[in-house]
């Protein structure tokens, strides 16, 4: 589980959740088995760079590139790792 | 001059996010403690294939995005699999409430191939059969061997148990038998008092001190077992002080089609008086939704009477249950009398004391059937 986040980990969405874009809310939602997430601009921002072949390092630095910021890593990494307690991501070998 | 509050002038609503298609009342079992309508083989004939595609597209085009799909027995329906690849080309994540029965591999595999996303199976087995089955008989069998290919097929394995006073002193042996079967979650849901439920309440409502002893059982079991089995126990409503907040509203995010295309706030709200629900065989689910009087009847306060008028809770509980102010009080807009603040709390208080003092059971259980108990829906 989260004991192996690290910068070089490539999380993916959890098995049985979708991510998707839901013009009726305006929003990504992540959807799992009777229920459902509206993820706020930010969350959707890594969630949806989350594709289990980017590495986490990769993400925050796409992240910074798109909304031309820095030190993003703090930030990113705590809701991964939020994200992963809540199997919302998982990570991929 | 009166004054009206913003709450009791809502504004359009939200989309019907939640959508469950009740595709049939058909159902192999005959469960004494379903809650789909007493007079249910009344009802008109089921929507054919086409219709329940054009029920998912429009409402999906609304923004409707969780899709339950229940019954009755879902799968007695040879279409399933064409509806589930609808949905899911739709954008619907996809939940099927199923007792198992006519699970086989091939159509769990087809089902999968259609892009179902979830499985929760029941044991919605009639008393009887729950006994045999706690004795491990053929039951036991058929479900595991179900349970067994719904993990195969990477899905969680789900577990309903509805449950009442005849077998609530069984918990232990449910959940030890949840456990061998390696089910990641079980819902301990105790039976709400609707459809044949409701008829048969007497017989089914536990006592305190039985609702105890299987809250510590329940206990146990998640001390030992963690994460590796969640277990959802679901109190009876009628033990609580205050009322469950219904649907989270009538009209707020649940949409239900039964069967013949009748559309509901919620799978009970039919037996409701003075309400036309219409049907997706006359209107649009846009037109049922937003602009029918059935739908806009239990939206935003303005319906409320005291004590929920000028409670506070009101936002939070939405004034409770319709159908079980109705059932209880005589009249959908009082109070749930779940809650102790309403002037009718003394109903559920005496049913409650009569489960305790074992009153009222000379009648026999009236198991689900297709013929309608007398005098009842």
């Amino acid at each position: 589980m989260m004991e192996g986040l690290s910068e070089t980990s490539r999380p993916a969405i959890g098995h049985g959740f979708r991510l998707q874009w839901e013009s009726a809310q305006d929003a990504h939602v992540l959807l799992y088995p009777e229920g459902m997430v509206k993820l706020n601009p930010s969350a959707a921002a890594i969630l949806t760079r989350c594709d289990g072949a980017r590495t986490v390092t990769d993400i925050i630095t796409d992240l910074e590139r798109s909304y031309s910021a820095e030190g993003l890593d703090k930030d990113v990494l705590a809701f991964v790792r939020l994200a992963l307690e809540r199997n919302w991501l998982e990570l991929r070998p | 001059m009166s004054t009206v509050t913003r709450e009791a002038l809502p504004g359009r609503p939200g989309p019907p996010l939640w959508l469950l298609l009740e595709l049939t009342y058909r159902c192999p079992l005959h469960c004494v403690f379903c809650y789909n309508p007493t007079d249910f083989s009344h009802v008109g004939a089921e929507l054919d294939t086409a219709e329940w595609l054009r029920v998912l597209r429009e409402a999906r085009a609304l923004g409707a995005v969780q899709l339950g799909l229940s019954g009755g027995e879902p799968l007695v329906r040879d279409d399933l699999a064409i509806i589930v690849a609808e949905a899911h080309r739709l954008g619907f994540y996809t939940n099927l409430t199923t007792s198992g029965i006519g699970l086989t591999e091939q159509r769990l595999a087809a089902l999968r191939d259609a892009g179902l996303d979830h499985i929760q199976l029941s044991f919605q087995d009639s008393t009887r059969q729950m006994n045999d089955f706690l004795s491990s008989t053929r039951t036991f069998e058929l479900k595991s061997k179900v349970a067994a290919l719904i993990k195969k097929y990477r899905y969680p394995m789900v577990l309903n148990v509805v449950i009442h006073r005849l077998n609530i002193d069984h918990v232990e042996d449910i959940l030890a038998m949840a456990e061998r079967m390696g089910a990641e979650y079980v819902e301990l849901a105790n039976t709400q008092y609707y459809g044949w439920a409701w008829l048969n309440r007497a017989q089914l409502l536990p006592s305190r001190e039985q609702l105890r002893r299987a809250e510590e059982s329940t206990r146990r079991f998640r001390e030992r077992l963690g994460s590796r089995m969640r277990i959802f126990f679901v109190v009876p409503d009628y033990f609580e002080t205050r009322p469950k907040p219904c649907m989270k509203g009538l009209g707020r995010i649940f949409l239900a089609i039964s069967p013949d295309g009748v559309a509901l706030p919620c799978h009970a709200a039919r037996m409701l008086p003075g309400l036309a629900f219409p049907s997706v065989r006359e209107a649009s689910i846009g037109s049922i939704w937003y602009d029918s009087p059935a739908f806009n009847r239990y939206r935003g306060e303005g319906w409320m009477k005291e004590p929920c008028r000028s409670c506070p809770e009101r936002s939070a509980d939405f004034g409770g249950c319709r159908c079980q102010a109705y059932l209880l009080t005589g009249a959908a807009a009082n109070a749930d009398p779940v809650c102790n603040l309403s002037p009718h709390r003394h109903l559920v208080t005496r049913i409650v004391a009569q489960a305790e003092a074992g009153e009222n059971r000379e009648q026999a259980l009236i198991f689900r059937d297709h013929r309608a108990p007398p005098g009842a829906g």
